[in-house]
């Protein structure tokens, strides 16, 4: 069981209360783009064996929603951080960068 | 006007190790905005009769209270028959500001768990930490109750109060009846 934060609350609780809305990050290719950027936005998803980052909102709390970066091997949260952001903070690159000397950041979305 | 009626009646369960109550028809404003600004804050304090709630937090004078819902929501709480115009005034106030004040008295029910081991109750049922040093009177906690959304805070000690949705009332009743049930009692935050 993954116990989250939430940082526009600041309530931390076990994950039930929470949802989680898959890879976060993602580039949106609408009206005009290829057809291969379009379903690649609609369809292709990372499924990372370590380090990944998703979209999570806090549904049965305050409702809004935020950022989590964990490991899907050992299910260790690096850490949660605003919506408002189309790349991860530098903080929490720098934890996981500490946590997982092997993880390469330039694999972090960007 | 007809007479407001709640979801249940007013239903009471004194059969277990704590009491569970449903509270008679109670005023709720929802007010959404930016709790940063100003002239929100003033209009809030001014229709609640109660200072700004900081996050996670509800601030309560005598029978109105008003709690930090998120970044955006407050949660205003007065008797049934001053809502229109305590909203009316919280509107005219607002005139010009981008936010939304809701009349929602009619959409939630509310219940009050009380007994020593009330922190039990809600523990079994809700991902909360009841310790006492951990869930102090003046928090304001959204959750789950089992499997209904739910507010709670504790206006009082061996006291919780919960509101939820008005459609879950039975829902909610039962399930807090269960978690009460007599002699279940764990004696978990018994210091
Ligand atoms: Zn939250």
């Amino acid at each position: 069981m993954l116990t989250i934060h939430c940082p526009n609350c600041g309530v931390t609780a076990e994950e039930t209360e929470f949802h989680a809305h898959g890879e976060a990050h993602l580039k949106r290719f609408g009206p005009g783009s290829s057809e291969d950027d379009f379903e690649s936005y609609l369809f292709m998803r990372k499924n990372p064996k370590g380090v990944h980052f998703e979209r999570w909102r806090h549904q049965y709390g305050c409702g809004k929603w935020f950022h989590v970066a964990r490991c899907t091997t050992t299910l260790e949260i690096f850490g949660s951080y605003s919506a408002q952001t189309t790349e991860p903070p530098k903080e929490i690159i720098n934890h996981i960068e500490n946590r997982r000397p092997d993880w390469n950041a330039t694999e972090a979305p960007k | 006007m007809s007479d407001p009626v709640t979801a249940l009646k007013g239903l009471k369960n004194t059969g277990g190790f704590a009491s569970i109550s449903e509270v008679g028809p109670t005023g709720m404003i929802t007010l959404r905005g930016d709790l940063s600004a100003k002239p929100v804050i003033k209009a809030a304090v001014a229709a609640s009769g109660v200072t700004m709630p900081e996050q996670g937090r509800i601030g309560s004078e005598g029978n109105h209270a008003m709690a930090w819902m998120s970044p955006d929501e407050l949660l205003i709480l007065c008797a049934y028959g001053d809502v229109h115009d305590r909203l009316a005034a919280l509107n005219k106030k607002l005139s010009g500001q981008h936010t939304l004040a809701v009349n929602v008295s009619d959409a939630r029910a509310m219940f009050r768990v009380r007994g020593a081991h009330a922190r039990e109750v809600i523990a079994k049922v809700a991902p909360v930490d009841m310790h006492p040093d951990a869930f102090t009177p003046g928090m304001f906690r959204r959750t789950r109750f089992a499997q209904v959304p739910a507010a709670f805070w504790m206006p009082e000690p061996d006291v919780v109060q919960v509101i939820c949705f008005r459609s879950v009332a039975r829902y909610m009743y039962d399930l807090l009846g269960m978690a009460a049930q007599s002699r279940s009692e764990v004696g978990y935050f018994r210091r």
